[in-house]
C-alpha cells in the first residue's frame, strides 16, 4: 500500500509488546484451549471492538502476509472495512476478501464457508474467554476448576438449555473441549461453524483484549462440542438456500426488506456468496441477460 | 455395616483465625452410620469446627483420618485438592445453613440436583432428569416444580432440595450445619424427620452442628458440646442431656423452656 504511515513501528505494537504476545502465543499453542494471561494493551479502538484480535494479528503480522479481516462472515462491515484499512496503513500488508488467498484470517464471530489450508492463520476476536463464567462468577474458582479440569458445570448449561427448550438452543458460543482436556469457549461464533474447528488444518488464535486472555488451537487438533449422550450436539441446520447465490449448507442470515414483515435469506460469508454467485453467472452468461444483484 | 472401623478419626484438630484459635484440641471418632450432634452457643466454634473437618478451612494443627470405601485410611493432610474435590464430589455432602450458599439459586431445581451427577461424569440427560425427579419425590418436593428454580421456593422447600441434591450421589458422610434454623417449628419438624428417615434408610454417617438441644435429641447418636473452641463434654446423646456432668452442658440444659 503506498498510503502506508511512517513513524510506526510494524504492525503499530512496539517490539516489546509483541514479544510479551508473542510468548503468551508459544504458551496457548503449547497447551491447546487453556486461557494465558497477557498484558493487553491499547490500541486506536475502543475495548470490545475486537482489541484482542487486533493485538494478535498486529503481532504475528509481517510484510509478506495477506490480510482478511470479516465481521459476521462480511468483508464490507464497519468493523472489518476499519480493522482492515488499519493494518494496510500500519504495516504496509496487502489486504484482500478471498479466503483462499489471505495468509491471516482476523475474524469476528464466523470461520470462512472456504475450507482452510495448512499454512494460514485464523485470529478470533473474543469478547469473554471464560466458558463458565454463566454459572461461576469467581474467576479464581474458574481457574481452579480448569485445573482440576472439573467441567460438571457446563453441562448444567446444557441440561437446563433441554429442561427448558426441549434441546440444547445454544446456537452461538456452543462450549467444546480442546484435545480432551480444556474446556473452552470458540468466541461466540456460531454453533453451525463449530465442527469446523475440529482437526482443522489451520492455526487458531484467540484473543480477547477487554479480558486479558489468549487461547490456541494448533492444526489438526481435536474440538469437541460437548453433549449429552441422548442429547448429541447437533450444529444449526438451515431450510432454505441462499437468496442470491442458491448456495445450500452455508450460513446464513436474516435481512428484512421492507416494514411489512418480508425477509430474505443470504449468505453470512459474502466472499464465498459473491464467488459462487459469479461463477452461476459465467455458467448462464450466454443466455441470462439478467443480473444478480451484487 | 462394620461397627468396628472409624470413618473419621480426629486428633488435637484446630483451626486458626490470624492469632486467634476458631476452634482446638478437638477428638473425635465418628463410625459409619453414626449421627453426631455439635452443640454449643453461638460462637463457641461449631461451624469452625465442621468446616475444618469438612476441609473447607485449612487444619491449623492436629490431624484428621478418612476411610475411603477400598478401607485406605488417608490422612486428609496429605492428599491432592483434587483428591479431597473427589471426596467432596461422591463420599460427602455437605448441607448450608441459609440453602442459598448451598445451591444455585438460578437453576432449575433438576438441574441443581443433576448437578453433583454431572460432575461425576453422568452425560445421559434422561437418566439425569429420572433421578433428580426420583429424589425430589424422596425429599417432598412436588415433581412439577422440576424445572422452577430455588429462588421461588419456600424456605423448607430449598432446605429439602439441598439435601436432595447432597444425597443424590450416595455419600457416606454428610456435614450438616444448622439445617433447620430459620425456618419455622411445623416445618422444621417435617424436616428433621425427613433426615432422620433418610439417615436410617441409606445408612449415613452425619455429623450435625446445631444451637437446638431439641434437634439433638431426636436425631443423634451421640452428642459432643463445645464452648470458647473446646470440646467440653461428649458422649451418648441421652447420657449428655439426662445427665449433663459440665457446668455450662448443665446450664444449657437448663436453659431449655418447658412448655
Amino acid at each position: 500500500m503506498n498510503d502506508e504511515l511512517t513513524g510506526y513501528n510494524i504492525g503499530y505494537l512496539d517490539e516489546q509488546t509483541k514479544r510479551m504476545i508473542r510468548r503468551a502465543l508459544l504458551k496457548a499453542v503449547a497447551i491447546p484451549g487453556f486461557q494465558v494471561p497477557f498484558a493487553s494493551r491499547e490500541v486506536p479502538m475502543p475495548r470490545g471492538w475486537g482489541t484482542g484480535g487486533v493485538q494478535v494479528t498486529a503481532t504475528i503480522i509481517g510484510e509478506d502476509d495477506v490480510l482478511k479481516v470479516i465481521d459476521q462472515g462480511a468483508d464490507d462491515t464497519t468493523n472489518a472495512v476499519s480493522i482492515r484499512s488499519f493494518f494496510a496503513k500500519v504495516a504496509g500488508v496487502r489486504t484482500t476478501t478471498r479466503t483462499d488467498e489471505a495468509s491471516i484470517i482476523q475474524t469476528r464471530h464466523r470461520i470462512p464457508e472456504t475450507p482452510l489450508a495448512e499454512g494460514q492463520t485464523i485470529v478470533y476476536q473474543v469478547p469473554g474467554p471464560e466458558p463458565l463464567r454463566f454459572l461461576e462468577p469467581r474467576e479464581t474458582e474458574t481457574r481452579r476448576l480448569h485445573a482440576l479440569a472439573d467441567y460438571g458445570l457446563m453441562y448444567v448449561k446444557l441440561y437446563e438449555d433441554i429442561a427448558k427448550f426441549g434441546h440444547i438452543a445454544t446456537t452461538y458460543s456452543y462450549p467444546v473441549m480442546v484435545d480432551g482436556r480444556y474446556l473452552m469457549t470458540p468466541s461466540p461464533i456460531p454453533s453451525f461453524d463449530n465442527p469446523k474447528m475440529h482437526r482443522n488444518p489451520a492455526l487458531q488464535l484467540f484473543g480477547a483484549g477487554r479480558e486479558k486472555r489468549i487461547f490456541a488451537v494448533p492444526p489438526y487438533t481435536d474440538v469437541e462440542s460437548l453433549g449429552f449422550e441422548d442429547y448429541p450436539f447437533e450444529p444449526q441446520r438451515f431450510d432454505e438456500p441462499c437468496a442470491i447465490c442458491g448456495s445450500v449448507g452455508v450460513y446464513l442470515d436474516e435481512v428484512i426488506t421492507d416494514d411489512a414483515g418480508g425477509a430474505m435469506f443470504v449468505c453470512s460469508d459474502t466472499d464465498h456468496c459473491q464467488r459462487t454467485a459469479a461463477a452461476a453467472d459465467a455458467n448462464t452468461a450466454d443466455t441470462n441477460t439478467e443480473e444478480v444483484p451484487a | 455395616m462394620s461397627g468396628d472401623q472409624t470413618l473419621l478419626e480426629v486428633r488435637g484438630a484446630g483451626h486458626r483465625y490470624g492469632d486467634r484459635y476458631g476452634c482446638r484440641d478437638v477428638d473425635l471418632d465418628l463410625w459409619p452410620g453414626e449421627v453426631l450432634a455439635v452443640v454449643g452457643e453461638s460462637g463457641s466454634g461449631k461451624s469452625t469446627l465442621l468446616g475444618t473437618l469438612s476441609q473447607r478451612l485449612s487444619l491449623t494443627e492436629g490431624s484428621i483420618h478418612y476411610r475411603l470405601p477400598d478401607g485406605t485410611r488417608v490422612d486428609l493432610s496429605e492428599i491432592s485438592e483434587s483428591a479431597v474435590r473427589r471426596l467432596w464430589r461422591t463420599e460427602w455432602g455437605f448441607v448450608h445453613q441459609n440453602a442459598a450458599d448451598g445451591l444455585r439459586m438460578h437453576v432449575s431445581a433438576g438441574g441443581n440436583v443433576g448437578e453433583p451427577l454431572m460432575a461425576t461424569g453422568w452425560r445421559h440427560y434422561g437418566r439425569i432428569r429420572a433421578a433428580a425427579a426420583q429424589w425430589l419425590e424422596r425429599v417432598e418436593i412436588p415433581v412439577d416444580r422440576i424445572d422452577d428454580t430455588p429462588a421461588t421456593f419456600s424456605g423448607g422447600m430449598r432446605q429439602r432440595l439441598q439435601i436432595a441434591r447432597n444425597l443424590v450421589v450416595s455419600p457416606r458422610l454428610v456435614f450438616m450445619d444448622e439445617p433447620t434454623s430459620g425456618l419455622d417449628v411445623s416445618v422444621q419438624a417435617r424436616l428433621l424427620d425427613l433426615i432422620r428417615s433418610l439417615v436410617t434408610e441409606l445408612g449415613l454417617a452425619v455429623i450435625i452442628v446445631t444451637h437446638d438441644l431439641a434437634v439433638a435429641r431426636l436425631i443423634s447418636h451421640r452428642t459432643l458440646v463445645m464452648k470458647d473452641g473446646r470440646v467440653i463434654e461428649s458422649g451418648l446423646t441421652d447420657r449428655v442431656l439426662d445427665d449433663p456432668q459440665a457446668a455450662y452442658t448443665q446450664l444449657l440444659v437448663s436453659s431449655i423452656l418447658q412448655g
